[in-house]
């Protein structure tokens, strides 16, 4: 099966655009809180320069270890192409590819979690415990958005959710669907461990969630994971995007410059939240996670209500 | 154009039960409740279809009773009793935020099965929502003043009710719905204010420890 130009060229513009996405985040937080802060491309020279160096590996470790980064970015790559980023069809689809897409981020986390309980870390430990623990509650949130989009659209395919099917079930069923996109954007906090759940920018490891896990790492090693987080923030901000702007009937290039431009506004909304809010403390972050939910829930309900 | 204006404003009524539900920060509550009073208000000037004098009136009457009175009223209770948070309720946060979400889900249920009198069917759903979550806050909580904020979200989701049948339902009877709440409130903010002096502190949990000896 031969698959449209478009869905490589978007792909293309999510891999290049992806560190740069987090680069306007900081941005934008420096520049809300009155400081310079980083160049956008910050993160660009930190995988080139890191890219450059060796890897240092602890004597604990085991072969897991090592085998994780690389692991964890083909998992980013894979759910890269699951997703139609091009608001048309992904470049691998098939009924029920939401549950894949789930269980491909899953995997990501999983083979990470084992390479941080692998250097036999204390903090790397109590750090891959966290992360499993908002990531499970993360995963209820994510399958009742998608749960709404389906019911909504009537398909099991994301490119049928996000593609075609959604753009004609948005004038009924807007109210759900930016209920749904809202919830999404505090679940990818969550998920992608920014600020109201984890801060990325924090250097105590007692309260690190996601940032605690990769200590270990260095090199190319570090590299690619920081890549693959960016890449996977980017992912779930593109389905944000094209959610509220459903792309199926632009050109080509109109709906690649709204991708484009709606992952900026992505960033920029991350870089707000960062700005204003502190991060929550630990026992806090179920109740945070719960109101997301309850929030796509919301949206559930609302289109099987009114579909009934 | 009011169909969907209507559906906006139901689906804000919603999120600020949850809001209530979910806040532990007693000024924050009186601030939602006060903004779900704005929107009630505004639903009874929109929900009707075309505007005549006793909607606009029973919406001004409503903005200034539920939105600007009461929270205000509130706002001096709070400030009096010297409270800011509610500390520990009976059900935690995310045990009441789940409830409200079992409630949701009950109430579209019921809802669904119910013969829709109004042209928004979506009004049914909302007021038993926001009965059910009011209920909640009422039952869960300690504080002498989120159950008053409770009892405020019960008596809106009651008043949601009302306005499907408002252009049947004469203005007295809603007249007289904000008058009893107004009333109510007043009594149970001067009991508030009194436990308050009397005990230093208007946890109603301690009201059971009352007993002849």
């Amino acid at each position: 099966m031969s698959r449209p130009a478009s869905a490589w060229i978007a792909l293309a513009v999510v891999l290049v655009l992806a560190p740069a996405v987090l680069g306007v985040a900081s941005r934008t937080r420096a520049a809300l809180t009155r400081r310079r802060g980083a160049p956008v491309l910050q993160l660009y020279y930190d995988l080139a320069k890191l890219l450059r160096r060796g890897s240092v590996f602890s004597d604990t470790t085991t072969s897991v270890f090592r085998a994780a980064p690389a692991c964890v970015l083909s998992a980013a790559l894979m759910a890269a192409t699951i997703v139609p980023l091009d608001g048309r069809g992904a470049l691998i689809r098939f009924a029920g590819d939401v549950v894949a897409l789930a269980y491909v981020l899953a995997l990501g986390r999983f083979l990470l979690v084992l390479a941080a309980l692998d250097t036999g870390s204390s903090f790397e430990g109590m750090g891959a415990s966290r992360e499993v623990a908002v990531a499970s509650v993360v995963e209820l949130g994510l399958f009742l958005s998608f749960g709404t989009l389906a019911v909504l659209t009537k398909t099991l395919s994301l490119s049928g959710m996000l593609g075609a099917a959604l753009a004609a079930a948005w004038p009924a069923g807007s109210p759900a669907i930016v209920m749904t996109a809202v919830g999404l954007f505090a679940l990818m906090l969550a998920e992608c461990a920014r600020v109201p759940v984890d801060d990325p920018a924090t250097h105590l490891e007692l309260t690190m969630i996601h940032e605690v896990m990769i200590l270990d790492h260095s090199g190319p090693d570090l590299a690619l994971i920081l890549y693959a987080s960016a890449l996977e923030l980017s992912i779930i901000g593109a389905v944000i995007v094209t959610l509220l702007v459903p792309r199926s009937g632009m050109p080509v290039g109109v709906s690649l410059a709204v991708l484009g431009g709606g992952l900026i506004v992505i960033g920029a909304g991350i870089g707000v939240v960062e700005a204003t809010m502190a991060r929550l403390r630990l026992p806090k972050i179920p109740l945070y996670l719960a109101s997301a939910s309850s929030l796509a829930l919301f949206s559930l309900v609302l289109v099987l209500w009114s579909g009934a | 154009m009011t169909h969907s204006a209507t559906q906006l404003l139901l689906l804000l009524v919603v999120l600020t039960d949850f809001a209530v539900l979910g806040t532990s920060r007693l000024s924050a509550c009186i601030r939602w409740i006060a903004f779900q009073g704005a929107l009630l208000g505004v639903l009874s000037l929109v929900v009707g279809g075309e505007i005549s004098w006793n909607a606009v009136l029973l919406a001004a009457g409503t903005i200034v009773v539920k939105a600007i009175v009461l929270p205000a009223f509130l706002r001096w209770a709070i400030r009096e009793a010297a409270i800011r948070r509610e500390v520990e309720p009976l059900v935690g946060y995310l045990a009441s935020v789940l409830l409200g979400g079992a409630a949701l889900g009950v109430a579209f249920g019921v809802a669904a099965s119910m013969p829709a009198s109004v042209r928004d069917a979506l009004v049914v759903p909302v007021a038993l929502v926001t009965l059910m979550i009011g209920m909640i806050v009422l039952m869960t909580r300690l504080k002498a003043i989120t159950q008053v904020i409770g009892y405020l979200m019960l008596e809106n989701g009651v008043y949601l009710f009302g306005i499907t049948l408002a252009r049947r339902v004469p203005f007295l009877i809603e007249a007289g719905v904000l008058l009893d709440v107004f009333v109510g409130v007043f009594i149970m903010g001067i009991v508030v204010f009194h436990i308050n002096r009397e005990f230093d502190s208007i946890s109603s949990a301690n009201l059971s420890e009352l007993r002849e000896s």
